[in-house]
């Protein structure tokens, strides 16, 4: 579905993506682990098109977001990079939720503004996100009212209001408290239930083991390793033993 | 002291009366400079920050003549400048208007200006990956903060507005300060300074609680 070709990516002389090609299947989820720095970040962000590789190619269900060409990527017009951004939904770190909307309005406001789905419409979908998300409740509160796990479920609620078709995201649980982590993740397995497309950066070794199908290791902007969890943790290849810990 | 007015009502009435009648004049200086050079400020700080050097290097010129040079003397200048240059006739008082209205949006741009960079990247990220146009960016997510930030210079810009509507007296536009001077000095009493400056403190008080309330409704986050 989502395939990304011999990317690579700097910053000034550094390279942080290296030569990097990864494919995800429909349905998939993928979790990425890797030593801070390693560009999973990165990688997450040059999908979602915050940042622009150097070269390559990344294609989402044919449509190309680039190619390269001449030995550097070419990026394609507008309007098809707009319809890719629409069908991929990203969660960050630190949740970014707007702090001038009510929680019902940062779930609905991309939806009715962005998407032109009817206002009411959004908001029976944006109110059953925030049941899913256990936070019915919260509909009218302020990003500042919520605790940091709340906030995290409600940007899920929010990339969800999109209804995309990949949703990315980018150490969800970094910012949390394990107690709390464990609100968000999940949150996240009962999407992996429901067999939502999703490309996880973590660093939550457990759930990554539990929730994914597959396991990627990078570091230095490439992926040392990938397979399935079994198969990365049992892993003959000394830097992935080291990493995990076993 | 030569107390003429404050010891006879009538003459203080009268005095009054008179002041008051260049509240009207004073207030649509205030008004019309507000009104305009807020939204023109916001449009030079997108202009400011804009990364084409052909955009941003005039309006970095042009907030750097305004900000340095006084007032007065920019409204002494284009009251006799614009009538000039331009085709038709301008009057008086919409060259004083011209003059605080383009003083102000440059004050207000760099007002604007931190405001708006104040604002995490991660909002602008966020609406990015939501899908919003660049303009939708702005409108929705970044200038809503943005006012927000703003509101306490906004105010102090607010209150030294008043005051210097003071300024048009020198081309002769019928506000306050010439109403009073002209009291003083058929008067030979200093006391139509004084009404002024009470005059020029009750409206200041109105403006303060206006941008206080303003402050408060945007407290709500």
């Amino acid at each position: 579905m989502l395939t990304a070709d011999h990317i690579t990516k700097h910053y000034g002389h550094l390279c942080v993506i290296n030569n990097l090609s990864l494919c995800i299947a429909k349905g998939e989820v993928v979790a990425i682990i890797g030593p801070s720095g390693s560009g999973k970040s990165t990688l997450l962000r040059c999908l979602n098109q915050l940042e622009k590789i150097d070269d390559g190619t990344i294609a989402l269900d044919g449509m190309f977001l680039c190619r390269s060409a001449e030995g550097r990527a070419q990026y394609t017009q507008a309007a098809i990079l707009r319809k890719i951004t629409l069908r991929m939904g990203m969660v960050f770190q630190s949740y970014h939720l707007f702090p001038h909307m009510n929680v019902i309005t940062n779930i609905t406001d991309a939806p009715i503004h962005v998407k032109r789905m009817p206002a009411a419409k959004a908001l029976k979908l944006g109110k059953e996100l925030l049941e899913r998300v256990g936070l019915s409740d919260k509909a009218q509160a302020y990003p500042h009212q919520l605790s940091g796990g709340q906030a995290q479920r409600v940007a899920i609620a929010r990339a969800l209001c999109m209804e995309p078709e990949i949703l990315c995201f980018d150490e969800p649980t970094s910012a949390l408290d394990p107690e709390i982590t464990n609100e968000v993740l999940s949150v996240i397995r009962d999407l992996a239930k429901e067999q939502m497309t999703m490309l996880v950066v973590t660093h939550e070794m457990g759930f990554a083991r539990e929730v994914s199908h597959r396991i990627i290791f990078m570091e230095n902007g490439g992926i040392v390793e990938q397979g399935s969890p079994a198969s990365v943790f049992s892993s003959a290849n000394p830097r992935t033993r080291q990493f995990i810990g076993f | 002291m030569l107390i003429k007015f404050f010891n006879d009502p009538e003459r203080l009435w009268k005095l009054v009366t008179l002041l008051t009648s260049g509240v009207g004049t004073t207030c649509a200086i205030f008004a019309l400079t507000l009104l305009l050079s807020a939204p023109l400020g916001i449009l030079a700080a997108l202009a400011r920050m804009s990364k084409h050097t052909a955009v941003r290097g005039p309006v970095i010129f042009y907030i750097y003549i305004m900000r340095s040079t006084p007032l007065m003397l920019q409204i002494v200048c284009f009251y006799y400048l614009l009538p000039q240059l331009l085709p038709f006739r301008a009057n008086p008082f919409g060259t004083v208007i011209f003059a605080f209205v383009i003083n102000y949006a440059a004050y207000f741009a760099e007002i604007f200006r931190g405001g708006i960079q104040a604002i995490p990247v991660g909002q602008r990220e966020a609406g990015h990956v939501l899908g919003y146009e660049r303009t939708q960016v702005f409108m929705r997510i970044i200038l809503p903060q943005a006012i927000k930030n703003v509101m306490p210079a906004v105010t102090n810009e607010v209150i030294t507005l008043v005051k210097d509507t003071a300024l048009a007296s020198t081309v002769a536009i019928t506000e306050i300060m010439i109403i009073a001077k002209q009291q003083v000095s058929v008067s030979s009493s200093v006391e139509p300074f004084l009404l002024a400056m009470i005059l020029y403190m009750i409206l200041n008080g109105i403006a303060g609680q206006f941008c206080k309330l303003a402050e408060k409704r945007l407290g709500y986050y």
